[in-house]
């Protein structure tokens, strides 16, 4: 080949724009037939969308008289906005939520900062506080805070919380599950392998009405369990069955050797387990378990069905005041947004996560 | 040393098996008393509240009326007649969510793979737009959609004289006699079966001879082209019932109500985008080396692709893809936000409103799922076991 002069066309480094879009965009009829297919797509559905999310739409005044037909109308959020986030909280606890949110922002911002000294000391000391600090927060009667009824709670306030307070209650649940499923006692075994595989195998819809209808029956006379309560205890259910199998797949995937070493150092099986085989397991499938949060989190939503107000819920009311029927779409696409923002977020993360775990030497 | 020590009192507890026994015996007494615990309370419970309990319910007249079924229902019938329509729409509209979730699952997860750049593009943000989104939400635009984007009864649009849709559903003709249609359910049966020989036949001739048969194509035209032709013939021996435009909407017919195509267009496009990310990793993890070797071995493009590459990349990908499956199927349970009348919105909803039977009505709901559940983990421990790699 190359000695044949002039043979063959001489190997000219071919690239720039024009190249990628030859070999990107028209390979070949086929694909030339697919950019053209995509093209006609895009503008058939970007002008309108444009148009309508922006171009039309309207975002002052006070009431759908300021809207116009053809664009959206998000006067509708910004004149509820407050309502989305706090729902019927009393406007002037506000700050509370506000508090119990900054506590949760300080959380997140402690968990991306770079690793210091005090990290770990600080972290669990934030968690400490903030575990049961926002619970009293939010439902004041200590303090001197006015006590503020759950069914006043709403909005997107209401989303957090039950994720939040969801994982919280499920992560130690599902641990203990994943050690028990690969627990040599067989009454262990068998109780932890019924618990997972019963609550994975039914829908969190029907959860969500056993634990809000049965959760009141079994508890003694006298005894009342708060709605929102009911309705967590149900989520935390489920999501502890999913999260348990999560990390049982990062116990299978420990070496047997560090079992055994272990063993060999004398240590028994719970520190053995806590201080050498949870630490690795838990790592591996951290991006797992962030996966499982992301699913815990739009779950929430599914607690509309008991007549709670989270961020969708509150939408769907709104949407039933006359003032505002029929703006279906803005609503929507509001919830839309902020959920998307919060998974996409986190789930990017997660997969972060994996890399760096891929690229470290184990 | 001796075995007197080991006997000791003292050192039974130090005995790693007597302590595993007296932990087993604790934890399953504190479950039991636990147990014991919830159910004497809610004895207790139901029985001051005066509710009765039992299943007797079961046989009584419901009251309820259901504008969507596919067996024979009325308001006269049983609550278990009930849970049978609840039971029929689930799977209904499960089966249909599922197809259509695979074919728009396995077009964008390829879409994806794809050299061209824009259709890979759509893909990646059809995937990423509706994965972080709740389906709730999803049903609820769906539902808003479909009753929005179709036309008021006055202006219905027809179907070539065969039948009409507008916001209040499609209506198409039924058959006043349906036996005629089990017809059907043989013909199914008689695909499936002269398939499965077909394929052995096939597979003995192309072992002993060489020759290879399409066995793929012969089979999709049994199966779909039997019970197909059945129905054609046994629509012919009944006579039907045409809907037609009233003044107070349609009449007569059958009908497919909004609720059914907006839950069947939520569930499908959105575990679609959980199916693509799927097929995406099975086609992935099919290494760059097979394909070449397949290559050296002469093999064209589509060979390689149909004997190589999906063959591996569906042992991947089978596994997960029915645990969507069984995810859709219990997500069908979102209906009960749009009142489509599957079983949660039945049973759950309806009749545990008119009857009060939390217990009972729970129980037999979670039943059925974990029924549904257990007999497709079955089903694929099943198909596991025939796929495995056989290790050298």
């Amino acid at each position: 080949m190359t000695t044949a002069s002039g043979q063959t066309p001489p190997l000219v480094a071919r690239s720039g724009p024009w190249r990628w879009v030859r070999t990107r965009l028209f390979r070949g009829p086929v694909d030339t037939a697919i950019t053209l297919a995509c093209l006609y797509l895009l503008w058939l559905v970007v002008p309108p969308l444009l148009d309508w999310l922006v171009l039309s739409a309207r975002w002052m005044g006070e009431s759908r008289d300021a809207c116009t037909e053809g664009g959206a109308c998000w006067v509708f959020i910004r004149v509820r906005f407050d309502q989305f986030m706090y729902g019927f909280y009393p406007e002037a606890e506000r700050w509370r939520v506000n508090l119990a949110g900054l506590l949760v922002a300080a959380l997140v911002v402690l968990l991306f900062l770079p690793p210091f000294r005090a990290k770990k000391a600080v972290a669990i000391g934030l968690l400490a506080v903030a575990i049961p600090g926002i619970v009293l927060l939010l439902s004041g009667g200590v303090l001197g805070l006015r006590p503020v009824e759950t069914r006043d709670w709403g909005g997107l306030m209401v989303t957090v919380f039950m994720a939040l307070y969801g994982a919280i209650l499920a992560v130690p649940v599902s641990l203990l599950l994943a050690l028990g499923r690969q627990s040599k006692l067989p009454v262990v075994r068998v109780l932890s392998i019924v618990y997972v595989e019963f609550w994975r195998g039914v829908p969190i819809i029907a959860i969500i009405f056993l634990a809000s209808n049965l959760l009141p029956l079994i508890v003694p006379a006298g005894v009342t369990v708060d709605k929102l309560a009911r309705a967590l205890i149900g989520l935390a259910l489920v999501i502890s069955a999913y999260m348990a199998e999560v990390i049982r797949g990062g116990l299978l995937a420990i070496p047997k050797g560090q079992y055994e070493a272990a063993r060999s150092l004398g240590l028994g099986y719970w520190t053995g387990t806590t201080f050498i085989i949870l630490p690795q397991a838990i790592r591996i499938v951290i991006p797992s378990l962030v996966n499982e949060f992301i699913a815990l989190f739009k779950n929430t939503t599914l607690v509309l069905i008991v007549s709670l107000f989270d961020l969708l819920g509150m939408i769907q009311s709104a949407l039933t005041d006359p003032k505002w029927v029929g703006l279906n779409l803005e609503g929507y696409v509001f919830a839309g947004v902020v959920f998307w923002i919060v998974c996409f977020a986190m789930s990017r993360w997660s997969q972060r996560l994996e890399l760096r775990l891929a690229r470290r030497p184990n | 040393m001796s075995s007197i020590d080991v006997m000791r009192p003292g050192r039974l507890l130090h005995d790693g098996r007597v302590r595993g026994w007296l932990a087993q015996a604790g934890i399953a007494l504190g479950v039991v008393g636990l147990v014991w615990f919830f159910v004497d309370n809610a004895g207790e419970n139901l029985a001051r509240s005066g509710v009765a309990t039992g299943f007797d319910f079961m046989g009584a007249r419901s009251g309820v009326d259901i504008d969507f079924k596919l067996i024979q229902y009325g308001p006269d019938s049983s609550y278990g007649r009930l849970l049978l329509v609840g039971i029929a729409n689930t799977l209904f509209v499960s089966f249909f969510g599922i197809l259509l979730a695979t074919v728009l699952g396995f077009a964008v997860g390829i879409g994806r793979l794809s050299g061209n750049w824009l259709l890979a593009g759509f893909s990646t943000i059809y995937v990423e737009a509706v994965r972080n989104v709740p389906l709730l939400l999803f049903v609820l635009l769906w539902y808003y959609l479909v009753i929005r984007g179709l036309p008021a009864p006055r202006q219905s649009i027809d179907l070539a004289g065969m039948g009409f849709v507008n916001n209040r559903g499609i209506f198409l003709p039924s058959p006043t006699d349906p036996s005629p249609f089990q017809a059907v359910i043989v013909a199914l049966a008689v695909g499936v079966a002269a398939t499965w020989l077909l394929r052995r036949w096939a597979r003995s001739r192309q072992d002993a001879t060489g020759q290879p048969f399409p066995t793929v194509l012969a089979g999709v035209g049994l199966v779909a082209g039997l019970p197909l032709a059945a129905a054609l013939v046994a629509a012919t021996m009944t006579a039907w019932n045409w809907p037609a435009l009233s003044r107070f909407g349609v009449r007569g017919g059958t009908t497919v109500i909004p609720e059914f195509l907006a839950l069947l267009a939520a569930l499908g496009t959105y575990t679609a985008a959980f199916i693509a990310e799927i097929v995406r990793g099975g086609i992935l993890s099919v290494t760059r080396g097979q394909r070449e070797a397949a290559a050296a071995l002469g093999l064209n493009r589509r060979q390689i692709l149909r004997l190589v590459v999906l063959p591996q990349a569906m042992r991947v990908i089978i596994p997960p893809l029915t645990s969507q499956y069984v995810n859709l199927i219990k997500n069908s349970s979102y209906a009960a936000v749009i009142a489509y009348p599957e079983i949660v919105s039945v049973f759950v909803g309806s009749a545990l409103n008119n009857t009060g039977r939390a217990v009972e009505i729970i129980a037999i709901t979670l039943a059925i799922y974990l029924a549904i559940n257990v007999s497709v983990s079955l089903l694929m421990n099943w198909y596991d076991a025939r796929t495995r790699m056989v290790g050298r």
